[in-house]
């Protein structure tokens, strides 16, 4: 690890007793390994990101993916479709995706908008994994699947939302009315951990999002019991400009640091 | 008002390509409008706006305020549009997480999307996420678009492979949203649709098309209110 931000308690003492008084627990794990090393099989876990390279926790999933734990639901959005399409990847690289877990048989649930691609030709590993019984996959309307997240990290356990409505989405759900337009009860949606990625974090876990690789990731790190930051850079505190914090210390429990110059976006 | 179609095999007339249809749909797309394009066909609308019209171009991903796409192998992976292409950087841009994206489109404020589809019911139902056959299939952003859109336009190849009649009386596939479409611009034809009423208006044709020709390619009756246009 290259982190610089072991400065000695006095240092920062010195310079501004709030920041020594708030120094939080040390949340930087020296390794991807290091990082996902508890997650157990069984778990529920969101991948963060929207679909392709950008914001997409792609360390982390290669982690737990050596880390070989089986059962897994996997919460996504666009899930495993790069590798088939190379949706979001750049052309010279070769995609990694969700369906990565269905592809090691670790996954068997994931709950997710965007699944498969239009192309069967070759099929995906969700696709190949689902046709063969092995894998259970629930396809949630994308906005109903992030405002689920958001609920469950905001503490609202369900909210009415009007998109679903007479389609298959809305079987089984409590209808209501409300100034003549029917609405859908959806329910919130947390997870035991959530994988996710930020262009940098300050030694306290404030997160820096850069340009669309927001998308799942800030809502995610709200909705699960422990949330995992695969970053570009870790800055000292007071390396992000406040204005800037997109993520919350608060919400994230561990930050590890890619190696510099890392081949894969 | 039911007719079984008598679907032809021979066309009187080549049908418009997939550019020509995302032209014609295009044309309709006012300035200034805040605008979700789905992916194939629509997408295609960007590159045909007339003269003088700017749209603010949405992706469910977190953009808004997008314009062309950047060179190919020049991309950036942190700047992507929903269809996983990658824009460039141009002034005005903003971006935004998942959140606010489908606050943006539950809301109402996108002001017209244009989807492809895979069946278009009298009423305005919608079916473009899942085959029935196949059995998977992928939502997206669809349904919050189709449901929330101000205004939801179709453009599509009138008929499916084999020349199976896609605007139907009733979905055969499952619904993406109930009565939600506006107007069907097709290969073929340009279709307004009164939900209220459940009729369907034929108001253009392509070039070598009649009102007969089309029809026979339409389970659903079409109406006709004042001069049929011709597609250009």
């Amino acid at each position: 690890m290259r982190v610089k931000t072991q400065r000695s308690v006095s240092d920062i003492h010195r310079k501004d007793r709030t920041i020594w008084l708030a120094v939080p627990i040390n949340k930087i794990s020296n390794s991807f390994a290091d990082a996902v090393a508890d997650i157990p099989s069984g778990a529920s876990i969101m991948i963060g990101g929207f679909g392709g390279a950008g914001g997409q926790p792609t360390r982390l999933m290669m982690a737990l993916r050596e880390l070989g734990v089986g059962d897994l639901t996997i919460i996504g959005n666009v899930a495993g479709i790069s590798k088939t399409t190379g949706y979001g990847w750049p052309d010279h690289l070769y995609p990694i995706d969700q369906g990565m877990f269905f592809e090691s048989g670790q996954a068997t649930k994931i709950i997710c908008s965007f699944p498969v691609p239009g192309t069967t030709n070759p099929l995906s590993e969700i696709e190949k994994a689902w046709r063969e019984g092995n894998a259970q996959v629930d396809i949630v309307p994308q906005g109903t699947l992030i405002e689920r997240i958001r609920a469950a990290g905001a503490g609202i356990p369900a909210f009415y939302t009007p998109t679903g409505v007479g389609t298959p989405v809305a079987e089984g759900k409590e209808h209501r009315e409300f100034n003549g337009r029917t609405y859908l009860l959806e329910q919130a949606l947390t997870a035991d951990f959530a994988l996710i990625r930020a262009q940098k974090a300050d030694a306290r876990g404030n997160l820096q999002y850069i340009g669309t690789s927001r998308a799942f990731n800030p809502a995610m790190a709200t909705a699960a019991k422990v949330t995992i930051v695969e970053v570009d850079e870790i800055v000292e505190i007071g390396g992000i400009d406040p204005e800037r914090v997109g993520t919350l210390s608060t919400y994230v429990n561990r930050i590890v640091q890619r190696e510099a110059g890392d081949p894969l976006p | 008002m039911n007719v079984t179609p008598a679907i032809v095999g021979n066309d009187p007339a080549p049908r418009l390509n997939r550019a020509a249809i995302a032209k014609r749909a295009a044309r309709d797309l006012v300035d200034g409008s805040t605008v979700n394009l789905g992916i194939g066909i629509p997408a295609l609308c960007a590159d045909f706006l007339p003269n003088g019209v700017e749209l603010l171009y949405h992706a469910e991903n977190g953009i808004l305020g997008f314009k062309e796409l950047s060179a190919p192998g020049e991309g950036d992976p942190n700047l992507m549009d929903a269809g996983g292409k990658f824009p460039k950087l141009v002034p005005g841009m903003a971006f935004f997480d998942s959140v606010e994206s489908f606050n943006l489109i539950r809301g109402g404020h996108i002001d017209v999307t244009v989807l492809g589809a895979l069946q278009v019911s009298r009423n305005g139902d919608l079916a473009n996420w899942m085959i029935p056959k196949r059995g998977i299939g992928s939502i997206g952003g669809a349904m919050d678009l189709a449901a929330n859109a101000k205004r939801v336009v179709i453009a599509m190849e009138h008929t499916a492979r084999g020349d199976i009649t896609k605007i139907v009386n009733e979905c055969t596939f499952p619904l993406t949203a109930p009565g939600c479409v506006d107007e069907i611009i097709t290969d073929i034809a340009v279709i307004k649709i009164d939900r209220e009423n459940g009729r369907m208006i034929l108001r253009e044709t392509a070039p070598g098309w009649s009102f007969a020709d089309v029809q026979a390619r339409t389970e659903v009756t079409l109406d006709t209110v004042g001069e049929v246009g011709l597609m250009a």
